[in-house]
């Protein structure tokens, strides 16, 4: 053996030992990585992208004022609803991308985040006896509640001026869920003024203009007070939204995908299957028509495995559906620099070239056409992964990253692997039958 | 020996009665689009117990959802397709479904794009197909910078692709009416794949016909391109066969989620071998001397 085949081997050696520490078991801890990153078709979750409505906006704010102002209280929810790392972006001047990974009430999760959540209190109009006015189906007539607050301003009493920290309590007598808040200095001053006026008489409280709960001001409050008419969840969700402020802007939710675990698990299932199908069809493919060089080949396919699977737990790649069947696709991929490789290195032992020789001129001759031919690969996954967010789904950007990193693997394979394992079989078995030209 | 160039009217001839249905079928039917280009919702419920097809168009009707597209798949879920919901009409959809039909639903896979993101979404593949196309034009013309005239293989290299992925479209536009095929992102993600894989192919032949005709294999153009498209044509139909060995792993193994990308995949694989060993060198000699088989006086 040459030096620099022993240097090569050692370094391959060395890699490959390296990657098969990191991914066996593939749940071990590696660096902080534990196991692979699965994207959210395959762990079930939501992927919401919701518009931001800026024609609402408060005029004294810039965009990028209201935007983040947004993607904080938003933050904020999805952490107390418990949603484990989430991830909230801004796209584009007015959308928001949030993703909840393995979130099972999503229904819920997106309610909470996506509700403006303005709580509003507001008192009835009175008739000429000062009773409450209503309506002729009986309801009362609403009125939006102000004071003036401490710098002479009239204001009106709105969840803003409410201390972020509302929690839901239980009735004592009856185990109803209620939320207990409290009021910060201005907001303490303006509630003391409404309920003073408003003694015996109820007082609404809506959120984003419904009706919540209209109880009966029995007395003059300054600091507290309590939202009732609600079951348990709506009681924490309210909490929640009232502790991260009402959102600046109106969302609506532009796209959603939203994938239950047990799809998940099941297409992860599947993809290892067919993945697998896939490496033995190949390995026999080649085995049975290339012979020796096709043992090489499958030899150099099962280090690529090993070493993609490395990267993709170490960098880490989130896998998506797509990604994998990328990877599968790449699989075969991987191999046709070696059948380039085969099939120029038959001619030259046709030509009547040594073992040697023929692998060597195998390798310099096909390496140009290997090299070339992925380029355009590149140019398609570069392209695409550029323009994934865009594209709405997030399989398109799964798909590229997995690709490239797949065919680029694949060339250094071909190079190092397919090559020095090559030249070694080469030496030892001189028979050209076993690799695939008649003797 | 076969003589591919010598009857390269007759392959022109299959390739166009590839073409002709498809770009008919096109036309006339146009694309059944994803739901990332029409907008809508698509979602896979699963029922326990289980229900009858008839049973949940009949409820889907009641529900005000007419024009929902019901299908089974495989594992005895249903694939619903209908028009773009919001959150409230979904929680409503789901209740109407349980209370109806009187039994338990999964929402399994919940997808819905508003018409907004549709739009842009299509506006955003063709400015990705356009720019993608323009850098492997620019690639092609780069590779074959050094042949005696580029502009001829570059030209003839960009042909043999678009007959490769006009075919494809056509496919998948018949497919669209007949079995509901769709064409979504990820067909564009398959159509720029396929591309980029055919264009390998048609790289080997011409890099065959390149040497060949620096060794002075022949003196007759055709007789050099006709035996390097011979000696190529076993790495075209290998390179292209593990790939379409693992592909057809995916599609029969892999799940209904990305079987139809897989499908416009394999199509454009098998297509592009076609393409490499029938059509790529053919068109060169074609661009010589049309179809006639002398070559014109000197």
């Amino acid at each position: 053996m040459k030096t620099s085949e022993i240097l090569l081997l050692l370094f391959l050696a060395i890699l490959v030992g390296f990657s098969i520490w990191a991914i066996v078991p593939l749940e071990g801890d590696r660096f902080g990585r534990q196991g692979l990153t699965l994207g959210l078709d395959l762990k079930g979750g939501a992927y919401l992208v919701y518009e931001a409505d800026l024609s609402k906006k408060d005029p004294s704010q810039t965009v990028d004022q209201v935007m983040d102002n947004v993607l904080n209280k938003i933050e904020r929810r999805a952490n107390a609803f418990g949603v484990k790392e989430p991830i909230i972006q801004r796209q584009g001047e007015n959308r928001i991308l949030v993703q909840l990974p393995g979130e099972k009430n999503v229904d819920e999760a997106k309610k909470l985040i996506g509700q403006v959540a303005l709580l509003e209190f507001k008192e009835t109009t009175t008739d000429l006896s000062g009773q409450p006015q209503t309506n002729e189906k009986g309801e009362y007539v609403w009125t939006i509640a102000t004071g003036i607050g401490s710098d002479g301003q009239t204001k009106e009493l709105t969840g803003k001026y409410l201390k972020p920290n509302a929690r839901v309590e239980l009735k004592p007598n009856t185990n109803e869920p209620e939320v207990a808040f409290e009021w910060n200095d201005e907001g303490a001053v303006l509630f003391e003024q409404i309920t003073r006026r408003n003694i015996n008489k109820p007082l609404g409280i809506f959120l984003d203009g419904q009706l919540i709960s209209y109880p009966t001001v029995r007395a003059i409050i300054k600091n507290s007070g309590i939202i009732e008419g609600m079951d348990m969840k709506e009681a924490q969700n309210l909490a929640i939204q009232l502790n991260s402020g009402s959102l600046d802007v109106p969302l609506n939710v532009i796209l959603e995908q939203t994938v239950d675990a047990t799809l998940g698990a099941d297409s992860i299932k599947k993809s290892i299957v067919a993945g697998a199908i896939g490496l033995i069809l190949v390995a026999l493919f080649m085995i049975l028509y290339y012979r020796m060089a096709g043992l090489v080949a499958t030899l150099a396919l099962i280090i690529y495995g090993i070493i993609l699977t490395a990267i993709f737990k170490l960098i880490p790649v989130t896998l998506t559906m797509a990604g994998i069947a990328a990877a599968v696709v790449s699989i075969g991929m991987a191999v046709d620099a070696n059948i380039l490789i085969f099939e120029r290195m038959k001619e030259e032992l046709r030509a009547g070239r040594t073992m040697g020789a023929a692998v060597d001129a195998g390798f310099s001759r096909a390496w140009l056409a290997i090299r070339d031919s992925n380029v355009t690969t590149f140019i398609a996954c570069i392209v695409l992964y550029w323009f994934g967010d865009t594209f709405g789904a997030f399989m398109v950007k799964g798909f590229a990253l997995t690709l490239f990193i797949g065919v680029a693997l694949s060339m250094f394979t071909a190079i190092t692997v397919s090559r020095l394992f090559l030249s070694l079989t080469a030496r030892a078995v001189k028979n050209t039958w076993l690799y695939g030209v008649k003797a | 020996m076969i003589d591919i160039v010598r009857n390269r009217k007759w392959f022109f001839l299959i390739s166009i009665c590839l073409l002709v249905p498809g770009i008919i079928s096109m036309l006339a039917f146009g694309f059944k689009l994803g739901i990332d280009f029409s907008s809508g919702t698509v979602m896979t419920l699963r029922f326990s117990p289980q229900i009858e097809q008839g049973a949940l168009r009949q409820q889907m009707s009641q529900l005000g959802y007419d024009d929902a597209t019901i299908q089974k798949t495989g594992e005895g879920d249903f694939l619903v397709r209908t028009r773009n919901i919001n959150s409230d009409e979904k929680l409503a959809l789901i209740d109407g479904l349980e209370k109806g039909l009187n039994t338990d639903l999964t929402v399994r896979d919940f997808e819905t794009v508003s018409p907004v993101v549709a739009s842009e979404v299509a506006r955003n593949a063709a400015i990705a197909v356009l720019v993608a196309s323009f850098f492997m034009i620019l690639y092609i013309a780069f590779a074959f910078r050094k042949m005696p005239s580029p502009f001829k293989w570059g030209v003839s290299a960009v042909i043999a692709l678009l007959h490769d992925v006009l075919i494809v479209m056509g496919i998948f536009s018949i497919l669209g009416w007949l079995i509901g095929y769709q064409v979504d992102s990820m067909f564009i993600v398959a159509m720029l794949t396929i591309v980029g894989f055919a264009i390998n192919n048609t790289c080997v032949v011409y890099d065959r016909i390149r040497e060949n005709v620096r060794k002075g294999v022949s003196k007759d153009f055709a007789v050099t391109v006709n035996s390097s498209i011979l000696e190529t044509i076993a790495r075209c139909i290998n390179t292209s066969l593990v790939v379409i060995l693992t592909g057809l792993a995916l599609f029969l193994f892999g799940g209904v989620t990305i079987q139809q990308f897989i499908m416009a995949l394999l199509v454009g694989v098998v297509v592009g071998i076609y393409d490499s060993i029938f059509v790529a060198g053919p068109l060169l000699v074609l661009w010589d001397r049309g179809l006639k088989n002398e070559p014109k006086a000197a």
